[in-house]
């Protein structure tokens, strides 16, 4: 059996480079791709405690499901709206849609 | 170190050089490759943590759609030169990512973690001898056979259905609600620019 650590380190260690991904990436898409990589790590840290305390209930793989179905609609309709505002600026930068700056 | 191990810590090391190469890379389009690569072996490592039903739905849904979604997204807000594609403050986010995972590395460690049901168990203060049906987190939902405890038990498909229309059903309830919204709000959202958002006007009298 793996140590929980060790799956816990791996899973911050993805959601952190999520993290570094969504601050640091100018292309809209890629930010929520790596908005992608964040939720994944999440659910694996929710699995990873559904095997080890909770193996009857498996109440960490029902919310683990939860958070990709989640996921998945906020993957669709965020990029629904990127391609409207490229639609409208031919851009996806999202240094230069600064429509809402003061 | 058994296979099972070796697999977690091969798929694990993997999936992380995949994921530093989604958020570091300069083309786009192997973001995207590198982003299926690493949710693909996400799926290996729920088989490996004894989530049979959940690797299957991360597999079809992560690797089927979201990078079909994905690529269709990138290529069809391609930009006309070459543009930069980090900030000009990526140290700083940098330094944020490095700071919180120092944090969450040291949590993970420090924390005393309860490493088994028999653990939580005493923790809590429950006798050695009640039925094993009966979890520290409540009891299991009807009809579904239950392992003893301490024995790894894989939820099967059948479980984890009976579990989502007994249990969670008003959490599934909602979860279907809300991927209808996104759906339509994804259609009125993405409408093409020619057509007509009002409803046409009566013609006049």
């Amino acid at each position: 059996m793996v140590p929980l650590e060790h799956i816990l380190i791996f899973s911050a260690a993805m959601f952190c480079i999520g993290l570094y991904g969504v601050m640091a990436r100018r292309n809209a898409v890629l930010v929520l791709m790596s908005i992608e990589l964040m939720l994944n790590a999440v659910a694996i840290n929710l699995v990873a405690f559904a095997g080890r305390l909770d193996p009857q209930r498996f109440a960490g793989i029902i919310f683990a499901i939860f958070v990709i179905t989640v996921a998945a609609a906020e993957l669709g309709l965020g990029l629904a709206i990127v391609l409207r505002v490229y639609r409208m600026r031919t851009t996806v930068d999202v240094d230069e849609i600064d429509l809402m700056r003061w | 170190m058994d296979l099972g191990q070796f697999l977690f810590y091969a798929a694990a090391a993997a999936t992380l050089i995949a994921s530093l190469g989604v958020v570091l890379t300069r083309h786009v389009v192997y973001s995207a490759l590198l982003l299926v690569l690493a949710l693909s072996l996400t799926g290996l490592i729920y088989l490996l943590l004894l989530a049979d039903f959940l690797a299957l739905v991360q597999i079809l849904i992560y690797g089927g759609t979201v990078s079909v979604l994905l690529v269709f997204a990138l290529m069809l807000t391609r930009p006309q030169e070459r543009p930069v594609l980090t900030h000009r403050g990526w140290p700083l986010a940098a330094l944020g990512a490095v700071v919180l995972f120092a944090i969450l590395l040291y949590q993970s460690l420090a924390t005393p973690w309860l490493t088994s049901v028999s653990d939580a168990r005493a923790a809590i203060g429950a006798t050695p001898g009640v039925a094993a049906t009966a979890t520290p987190l409540g009891r299991s939902p009807g009809g579904v056979p239950v392992a003893r405890l301490g024995e790894p038990f894989r939820a099967g498909p059948s479980d984890i259905g009976t579990a989502l229309f007994s249990t969670w059903a008003v959490p599934f309830e909602i979860a279907s609600l809300v991927l209808l919204v996104a759906l339509m709000g994804a259609l009125v959202v993405a409408r093409a620019a020619g057509e007509p958002a009002a409803e046409p006007r009566p013609p006049a009298p």
